[in-house]
């Protein structure tokens, strides 16, 4: 029996936020992936549950008018990673999702949760940083949208007003058309665990040999996600080589926050910084319509 | 607190008012005597609790017994026919020495039942991969995954036969 003392439902994103705005000690539950396991194991109690699994509306993936990428918050794993428009145009995403769980986990896990869950593990995390995703949060008098990387504050910790729920996240035609980008999850083993790192690298390229931008999401490089801006900053208008690759990989360790824990100690966390950074890069090269370095 | 929900387990409808606080593995075992789901973890890393949801693999210990409102459940139970005959995937499982202790069965067998009826062709590597979400601690994994090879085996070629005209 899970510690729980009270159970309320929403059937449409504005009955949710009603609620909540009666009861803000509510906590919202998407695939309970998270929240089941931290009452499991002792670290919530007394809940009292918001579901939003009834939320068809939040289940929804397009691509608007505009050509914004809309991901509904309650899409799951299994969703984002099947879904044909995410496949075609921001495949990071979908090989992020992929990499998460196993299949009974991805069968109900959300994307939404994930975000608002706020671990740097995410494993969505590192590929909406580098897509520089922008999150819809809702509450009953209105919406606001927000750069995911002014959402992650901490450890556990999101720009989450009382009230509000996250309801869709946009990726911008400007941030993924002309990009090729490349995910990589560095783990102990290919299923069911947790990243020692994660890297999400998307380039555009000037003709076919100049960098025009890079981005780089790192995911278990500090105690949230984060963006090598230095590094991208050099890149701009780089030469598209070994050695301005190489570069910025040692550029992407300074962004880096890594500490020693038990799963990989700092050292070991920069040197894959430095490294995975590089492997990203090439086949992102490749992916953008460059050649292929060697 | 209580909430009423309506759902079935192997096809049988029950309409009844659960504790929020249950899982839907306990209140299976618990209620309604479906053992075959068991409890290994609790936190939905070794699968031994995985039922199907409207056909598709969930870990029953992480899955809240409200939220089966509206649900189509089919547990180890209701995979054998109604006579006892072993499916194809049971069969497998058995001749390809599957299993072991027994213990994470009902669930590999649940995944691979779901596999077969997606109708879907599979590479070694994405069975693998759909597998994942199990673990066994007794076979090495290469017993289960002939007999996951040999159940997806049988299906194509049962619909081949059916795609001849050949009704058996």
């Amino acid at each position: 029996m899970y510690d729980i003392i009270g159970y309320y439902e929403a059937e449409t994103v504005s009955e949710a936020t009603a609620l909540l705005a009666e009861n803000p000690n509510l906590r919202l539950i998407a695939g309970g992936t998270d929240v089941l396991i931290k009452m499991h194991g002792g670290q919530i109690e007394d809940a009292e549950l918001l579901s939003l699994r009834k939320i068809k509306s939040l289940e929804i993936i397009r691509k608007a008018e505009d050509g914004t990428i809309v991901i509904g918050a309650m899409a799951t794993f299994t969703q984002v990673f099947h879904d044909p428009i995410l496949r075609e145009l921001i495949p990071i995403l979908t090989e992020a999702a992929i990499s998460m769980g196993g299949p009974q986990i991805r069968n109900i896990a959300t994307i939404g949760g994930n975000v608002c869950n706020g671990a740097t593990s995410a494993d969505s995390a590192s590929s909406l940083f580098a897509l520089n995703a922008h999150l819809k949060l809702e509450d009953h008098q209105g919406e606001r949208v927000v750069p995911i990387r002014e959402f992650y504050l901490g450890p556990g910790k999101v720009a989450l007003k009382p009230g509000e729920i996250l309801t869709e996240i946009l990726i911008s035609p400007a941030d993924y058309q002309g990009f090729g980008g490349r995910y990589i999850k560095f783990a102990m083993r290919e299923a069911m665990d947790i990243a020692t790192l994660a890297v999400s690298v998307i380039c555009k390229l000037q003709g076919k040999k100049t960098f025009d931008q890079v981005r780089i999401g790192l995911g278990v490089a500090g105690p949230t996600p984060l963006r090598c801006l230095e590094a991208e900053a050099y890149a701009q208008g780089k030469e598209v080589s070994v050695e301005t690759v190489a570069e910025i990989g040692k550029r992407a360790v300074n962004s880096a926050k890594a500490r020693t824990s038990w799963r990989a100690s700092k050292d070991y966390r920069e040197h894959l910084v430095e490294e995975l950074v590089q492997r990203a890069l090439k086949i992102a090269v490749v992916n953008a319509g460059g050649a292929e370095l060697v | 607190m209580f909430k009423r929900i309506a759902f079935s387990v192997n096809g049988k409808a029950f309409n009844f008012e659960v504790d929020i606080r249950e899982s839907l593995l306990e209140m299976l075992r618990n209620r309604l005597g479906y053992t075959g789901a068991k409890k290994g973890c609790g936190v939905g890393e070794c699968g031994a609790c995985s039922v199907l949801v409207d056909g598709k693999p969930y870990d029953s210990c992480i899955y809240l017994a409200v939220w089966a409102d509206g649900k189509a459940i089919t547990t180890i139970e209701g995979v054998a026919s109604k006579t006892g005959e072993l499916s194809q995937v049971q069969k497998a499982f058995v001749d390809e020495g599957a299993v072991q202790c027994g213990f994470c069965t009902p669930g590999l067998v649940l995944t691979t039942t779901a596999m077969v009826d997606s109708g879907k062709e599979y590479t070694r590597d994405e069975i693998k991969r759909e597998l994942s979400g199990h673990l066994c601690r007794c076979t090495g994994y290469q017993g289960i995954l002939k007999a996951a090879e040999k159940s997806l085996d049988g299906s194509n070629n049962s619909k081949k036969e059916l795609r001849n005209g050949n009704y058996e």
